[in-house]
C-alpha cells in the first residue's frame, strides 16, 4: 500500500473530516510520546529516593506566589516533582492499559473463536463462565483476582509481580467482551463458503480459524480494544486508588491521586489535581479514538 | 389512652436522658482481653469497663478504684483495702479472689501486659477484701504500674474457659476476646470489629460519672480525609488521631474546637541486634547493627527538624531520648536529637566496612502513630543520601504486630507510650534484655547490655528518690549515646470536637467518657 492509498483510504478520510479526533489524537500522542520518554524528559527521577527532599515539599506550581520554577507542576508531601512524577505515573498507567487489552484480547478472540466455531459443549461452557463473569461489575472481578493472588504469594513475590497481576486481574475482567463479539461473529462466518472450501481442501480447524475467520471477524474487535484501553486505565487507576494495584512506591496515576486526595482539606490541591486531570484527558482522548473508529468502521452509521 | 400516653412520656424522657458521645480515631481494638495485648487503643477502649485497683485523675494524680485504700507493710509488703460492694456487669459480687485470678492470668507468658505488674511477686488473699502484694524488691511507683492491671472475673472467666490470656500472635480466639465482664462505668454491648463498639453506661456502677455521658460509640475509621469529614458533617463528636495536615483548619471552623497537647509517647525506630545475621538485608555474614557506628550512622543520617516542619506540621518534639516531655526521668537538656549530618554518617559507615552502603526492610505500621508511613517514606529517602537504602514495607498495625512479636524484623518503626508516667517503665520494656515477663517486653530488635540491665534493675528497687533519679538518667543516656535505638519524635496529638463537647485532655490520648459532657 502507498502512502497515497493510505491517504485516500476511508479511515483517512473520515480522520481528516473530524477536527475531534484529529485533537484526540494528536493529545493521545504526546501523552504516549512524553510517557515513554518520560526518563529523558522528566525534571527529576521520582523512583530516585536520594534525588528527594523533603524541605521542598508542599511547594504549589510554580506560576503560585511560592511556587520555584523547578517544579513547574509543584511537589508533593516528599518533595517529589508533580509534573515528573505524572510522566512517570502515566508510563506505567500505559502500560497497564495496553498490555491488559492485549493479554484480554488474545484470550478474549481464541475462546471466543473456539466457542463459535465448534459450538456444543465447548461453546456452552465457556458462554455460561462469561455470563457468570458479566454479572459482575469488572472492578469487583479485578479486586477478587488481585485478593486471590495476594493471598497466594508471598508479599515480596507479590510485590515483584504486583504489575503482573494487575495486567491479569484487568485482562480477566475484560476478556468476555471480546469473546461474545467473536463468538458472534464466527457463528455467522463459519457456515460461508470460503469456509467450507478450505474444509473441503482438508485444512485443519486451526488453519480455517487463524487464516480465513480471524481476518474477517477482528474489525470490531479493534473498536472494543481502543475503547477498553481507556476502560484499563481508569481501573488501573481505580485499584492503586484503593491501594490495591500497583505497590505504593511506584507512581501511577492512581496512586498519586490517592496520595495528593489527603491534602485536599488542606489546600495542597495540586497533588491531587493534575494527576486526575492528565488522567481524565489522557482517558477522554483514548476514548474519542475510540469512538471514531468505531463510527469510521461501522457502514450503517456512515 | 392513659397508658399510651405514658409509655410516650417514657420513652421521650429516657431519649432526652439518654447523652451520646460519638467518637472517632484510627484503629480498632486487638482484642476486648484486658490481659492479652499492651496496646494503647485497646487499652484506651476496655479502661471503660474494666478497672484496676488504682486509677488516674483528671490531672493524671493516682486516686482509688477497686482498692479503697492501701498501706505499706514493710519495702516488699503493700496490703490493699478493697471497695466493697462492687459489682461486675453480670451482677457477681467483687472480692480478693478476683484480684488473685487476674494476677495469675496477666502473668501468663502468652500476654503483652506483665508490665502492669513488674516486681510483684505474689498477690496473698487475706481476707475476702483485703489483699496483700508482696514484692520483689522496693517498687516506689507501684500504685501507677497498676493502674492498668485491670480486674477480671474469677468466676465468669472460669465458667467461659478463659482463665488463660488469649495468645494474640498465635491468632486465637477465647470468650473473653469477644466478651466483657468488668467492674467498670461503661459496658461494652457490641463491638463489630473495624465497624463500632458500643457502650452504655453500667447503672450499677459504684463510682459517679464526672460528666453526663451515658452512651459512647466508639468508631474506628482508618481513611483521614473520612474521619473528618465525619466530624464535619456532625456524624461524630470527637475525633482523635487528627491528621496533622487538618488541624490548621478545623481551628478555623467556628463550629468546633481543637484541644492541644503533647502525648507521652515516642516514636522511634527498633533494630534487630541479636541475630548474627538479618533475616532482610544483603548483608551476609554479620549483622551491621550490632555495631554502634552504623546505628550511629542511621541516627545522623536523619534530618528530625525536616520532619517536624514538613511532615508533621509543627506537631511533634525532635527526640534524643526514649521518653517525652511529661514522664518522670525527662530532662529538656538531656533529649538532643543527633545532629543531622550525611558526610559524618557516610564516614561511620565507611570506617565500620560499609562504604557504599546496604540494604534492608524497614517495617512500618500505616495506620498506628501520626503520619507513620510518611515519616518512613521520609526517612528512606534522607538515608538513600548516605547509601543507605532501606525498602519500606509499610502495613496495617494488626498485621504488623504479631510480625515483630515474632522478631520477624531487621528494623521497625514503633512508638511508646508511658502508662505509667515515670521512666522506667520505656527502660524495662525497650532496653532490658528480653526475658518472658515484664522485662523487655518490647524489646522486640532484642539489645542486651548487661551493665545497662544491672542499671534498670537497680532503679526498679531504689528507694532513695535521688539515687534513683541518677540511676535513670544514666540509663537514659547510656540508651542514647550507645543509639540503641533511633529515637524520632515526640507526638503532639491534638484532638478535635464540636463545641458543645466538653472533655479534659489526656496526655496518654485516652479521652475517657466519664469525663466528658455533652451539652
Amino acid at each position: 500500500m502507498t502512502l497515497r492509498q493510505l491517504w485516500d483510504h476511508d479511515l483517512a478520510w473520515s480522520f481528516r473530516r473530524s477536527p475531534v479526533t484529529i485533537v484526540a489524537a494528536a493529545i493521545t500522542l504526546v501523552g504516549v510520546v512524553a510517557a515513554a520518554t518520560a526518563p529523558w524528559i522528566a525534571p527529576q527521577n521520582p523512583l530516585d529516593l536520594a534525588a528527594l527532599d523533603l524541605n521542598s515539599a508542599f511547594l504549589p506550581p510554580a506560576w503560585s506566589e511560592s511556587g520555584n520554577a523547578a517544579y513547574l507542576l509543584g511537589t508533593d508531601n516528599q518533595g517529589r516533582d508533580i509534573l515528573s512524577s505524572i510522566l512517570y505515573g502515566a508510563r506505567v498507567s500505559l502500560v497497564v492499559g495496553l498490555a491488559s487489552v492485549l493479554l484480554a484480547m488474545l484470550l478474549g478472540v481464541s475462546l471466543g473463536l473456539i466457542s463459535g466455531y465448534f459450538g456444543g459443549r465447548i461453546d456452552a461452557f465457556i458462554m455460561r463462565v462469561a455470563d457468570v463473569q458479566l454479572s459482575f461489575p469488572a472492578i469487583l472481578i479485578a479486586l477478587l483476582i488481585d485478593g486471590v493472588a495476594r493471598i497466594g504469594l508471598s508479599a515480596e513475590a507479590h510485590d515483584a509481580l504486583a504489575l503482573g497481576v494487575l495486567v491479569a486481574a484487568i485482562a480477566l475482567s475484560q476478556w468476555v467482551n471480546y469473546a461474545r463479539t467473536v463468538r458472534g461473529s464466527t457463528l455467522v462466518e463459519k457456515n460461508k463458503e470460503y469456509v467450507q472450501a478450505a474444509r473441503v481442501i482438508g485444512r485443519g480447524p486451526l488453519a480455517i480459524l487463524g487464516s480465513h475467520v480471524l481476518p474477517n471477524v477482528i474489525g470490531p474487535v479493534l473498536v472494543i480494544a481502543t475503547i477498553n484501553i481507556g476502560v484499563a486505565i481508569i481501573t488501573e487507576a481505580t485499584l492503586s486508588f484503593l491501594g490495591v494495584g500497583v505497590p505504593p512506591t511506584t507512581p501511577s496515576l492512581g496512586t498519586l491521586i490517592r496520595v495528593g486526595n489527603e491534602f485536599l482539606y488542606s489546600g495542597e490541591w495540586w497533588i491531587t489535581v493534575f494527576p486526575g486531570t492528565a488522567l481524565v484527558i489522557l482517558v477522554l482522548s483514548v476514548n474519542l479514538l475510540g469512538d471514531w473508529l468505531r463510527d469510521a468502521l461501522n457502514p450503517k452509521l456512515r | 389512652m392513659k397508658k399510651l400516653l405514658f409509655i410516650a412520656l417514657l420513652v421521650f424522657s429516657s431519649a432526652v436522658n439518654a447523652v451520646n458521645l460519638r467518637w472517632a480515631a484510627q484503629n480498632d481494638i486487638l482484642t476486648l482481653d484486658p490481659h492479652s495485648q499492651n496496646h494503647a487503643t485497646t487499652h484506651s477502649i476496655l479502661q471503660y469497663t474494666y478497672e484496676g485497683l488504682t486509677r488516674y485523675t483528671k490531672d493524671y494524680k493516682i486516686e482509688p478504684c477497686l482498692a479503697t485504700g492501701w498501706q505499706q507493710i514493710s519495702d516488699t509488703q503493700w496490703r490493699f483495702v478493697l471497695r466493697k460492694g462492687v459489682k461486675f456487669h453480670d451482677g457477681s459480687p467483687f472480692s480478693a479472689d478476683d484480684v488473685v485470678f487476674s494476677f495469675g492470668r496477666i502473668k501468663q507468658p502468652q500476654g503483652t501486659n506483665q508490665v502492669y505488674v513488674t516486681g510483684i511477686k505474689e498477690v496473698r488473699k487475706i481476707d475476702d477484701y483485703t489483699v496483700d502484694f508482696l514484692l520483689e524488691g522496693p517498687t516506689p511507683i507501684l500504685l501507677r504500674n497498676i493502674v492498668d492491671f485491670r480486674i477480671m472475673s474469677k468466676s465468669w472467666s472460669e465458667k467461659n474457659r478463659s482463665q488463660n490470656v488469649q495468645d494474640y500472635a498465635k491468632k486465637e480466639e477465647i470468650y473473653a476476646s469477644r466478651n466483657t465482664n468488668g467492674t467498670g462505668p461503661y459496658i461494652i454491648k457490641s463491638w463489630e470489629p473495624d465497624k463500632q463498639i458500643v457502650f452504655t453506661a453500667n447503672k450499677s456502677w459504684w463510682g459517679k460519672l464526672d460528666g453526663n455521658v451515658t452512651d459512647v460509640v466508639y468508631t474506628p475509621i482508618k481513611s483521614d480525609q473520612t474521619r473528618i469529614s465525619a466530624l464535619l458533617s456532625g456524624d461524630v463528636d470527637l475525633v482523635t488521631d487528627v491528621p496533622t495536615q487538618d488541624v490548621e483548619r478545623l481551628r478555623k471552623d467556628p463550629k468546633l474546637k481543637v484541644q492541644d497537647g503533647i502525648e507521652v509517647r515516642t516514636i522511634f525506630l527498633a533494630m534487630d541486634q541479636q541475630r548474627d545475621e538479618l533475616v532482610y538485608s544483603n548483608v551476609k555474614g554479620k549483622n551491621p547493627f550490632k555495631d554502634v557506628r552504623v546505628r550511629k550512622a542511621l541516627n545522623m543520617a536523619i534530618d528530625r527538624e525536616a520532619i517536624r516542619r514538613v511532615t508533621m506540621r509543627g506537631l511533634s518534639i525532635p527526640a534524643g531520648l526514649l521518653i517525652a516531655p511529661g514522664v518522670h526521668g525527662y530532662e529538656k537538656s538531656l533529649d538532643t536529637p543527633w545532629k543531622y549530618d550525611i558526610a559524618e554518617a557516610k564516614k561511620l559507615l565507611a570506617e565500620a566496612g560499609y562504604p557504599d552502603g546496604f540494604e534492608f526492610t524497614l517495617d512500618c505500621p500505616n495506620n498506628r502513630y501520626v503520619n507513620d508511613e510518611k515519616v518512613c517514606q521520609a526517612i528512606v529517602s534522607m538515608w538513600a543520601k548516605a547509601g543507605i537504602r532501606a525498602k519500606l514495607n509499610a502495613m496495617p498495625f494488626a498485621n504488623f504486630i504479631p510480625k515483630i512479636l515474632n522478631f520477624d524484623s531487621s528494623m521497625y518503626m514503633l512508638g511508646w507510650g508511658v502508662a505509667t508516667f515515670d521512666g522506667l517503665y520505656t527502660l524495662q520494656s525497650l532496653v532490658r534484655t528480653k526475658t518472658t515477663g515484664a522485662d523487655g517486653s518490647f524489646n522486640l530488635g532484642r539489645v542486651s547490655d548487661p551493665k545497662l540491665d544491672n542499671t534498670i534493675d537497680a532503679i526498679k528497687i531504689a528507694t532513695d528518690p535521688k539515687a534513683r533519679d541518677a540511676l535513670l538518667r544514666e540509663g537514659l543516656l547510656t540508651t542514647r549515646d550507645q543509639a540503641y535505638y533511633i529515637p524520632l519524635h515526640h507526638q503532639m496529638r491534638p484532638w478535635a470536637m464540636k463545641k458543645n463537647v466538653g472533655i479534659s485532655y489526656s496526655p496518654d490520648d485516652r479521652p475517657q467518657a466519664r469525663f466528658a459532657t455533652v451539652k
